[in-house]
């Protein structure tokens, strides 16, 4: 399974969501299916993805949150994974790409290749919906029904360490910012 | 326990007064009844960490909703913060309104503190995190008001030191 193909599957029920990807490969092959306001790629502090998440779903209870989180990313903060549990917000969607790599970094393997089952860790940390998926068939059902549903989810997605060419993308990090923040204050007039 | 509920009445109080509505914080003994009061409080979302750093995303999460907070922790959980604060805040213009006790400065009593407290301000100039030594509590709500206001212009984390003069009675 490849990450891109999850991405380009699950992009349509991206338009109402308020999305936060990490770096690298995840936010350069979000942006290539097409950049919209709604999307925040926070392209360094790795595993602060999960977190920002949370303080968007703490803080925004009508709003449906998705993180596109990794597995080299979750690794660095796996204590997120007990916090977003400890307040379980309904409207957090959590996505782990496990490429079992630091792919974006040179392609190092993660603990995931020797064993790590994030899965495993996320139901243990007390995650009340865990699954992992496969196929983009079972991807594209285990997100449906996580945009349906009013539960803290962790999906692990297990998808084959590749990526695009390179990572920089033409949207400044701080344009990036104020345009998502922006949208979310003009989500909050309407 | 000796530390000071005025205080940290007053500091819970000023955060409060300028707007601040989550507060991220690990729990740590000066910081007790901040705590308590933010957990008591129904207008106040208090996210308890597994560890400060996390508080880093929090609080961006919270300003891109539009939502003003605080980190609320101890100078080594700064410590522990840093690459958040140089990886996130600092790349991308983020706030943080970072509420720190010092500890490990003059009348410490506990070894494991004291080397933390050599370094922090050290740090937060290293840094170019404007700072303000609290230690009179006749000067907090001022300084808390002037701390907010300065990181929500500079768009940059801002930090306040809470003292052992200010947070412990004895």
């Amino acid at each position: 399974m490849l990450r891109l193909d999850c991405l380009r599957a699950v992009y349509p029920d991206l338009e109402k969501c308020l999305v936060v990807t990490i770096m690298g490969a995840t936010a350069a092959e979000l942006h290539s299916l097409g950049h919209r306001p709604n999307f925040f790629y926070l392209q360094h502090a790795m595993g602060l993805a999960s977190s920002t998440g949370l303080g968007l779903a703490l803080s925004l209870p009508d709003q449906k949150i998705v993180v596109f989180d990794g597995d080299g990313s979750l690794l660095m903060n796996l204590g997120s994974l007990s916090t977003m549990a400890r307040y379980q917000p309904k409207n957090l969607f959590h996505v782990v790409f496990d490429n079992e790599s630091l792919l974006s970094v040179g392609g190092f393997p993660t603990a995931t290749s020797t064993g790590t089952d994030l899965e495993g860790i996320a139901r243990a940390a007390g995650i009340p919906a865990v699954r992992t998926v496969r196929t983009l068939e079972d991807f594209k059902t285990a997100v449906k029904n996580a945009l349906h549903t009013s539960q803290l989810t962790t999906i692990v997605a297990k998808v084959e360490p590749t990526g695009p060419a390179g990572y920089v993308t033409d949207l400044s990090l701080v344009e990036n910012r104020f345009q998502f923040r922006r949208y979310i204050q003009s989500l909050k007039r309407q | 326990m000796p530390v000071s509920v005025t205080s940290s009445k007053v500091i819970f109080d000023a955060l409060k007064k300028c707007d601040v509505r989550l507060i991220s914080a690990l729990p740590e003994t000066w910081l007790v009844h901040l705590i308590r009061m933010a957990d008591d409080d129904p207008d106040m979302v208090l996210v308890r960490l597994a560890k400060e750093e996390e508080g880093v995303g929090v609080s961006a999460g919270a300003h891109f909703a539009g939502v003003k907070s605080a980190m609320l922790m101890q100078n080594h959980g700064f410590l522990a913060s840093i690459n958040g604060i140089v990886s996130f805040a600092y790349l991308y213009k983020i706030p943080l309104l970072m509420v720190i006790s010092y500890r490990g400065s003059f009348g410490e009593r506990d070894p494991w503190q004291t080397q933390g407290g050599n370094v922090t301000e050290a740090l937060l100039r290293a840094m170019g995190i404007p700072y303000s030594v609290l230690d009179s509590i006749e000067s907090v709500e001022k300084r808390i008001r002037q701390a907010q206001a300065l990181t929500e212009s500079s768009l940059q984390p801002v930090a306040l030191l809470l003292t052992r003069d200010l947070m412990w009675e004895e």
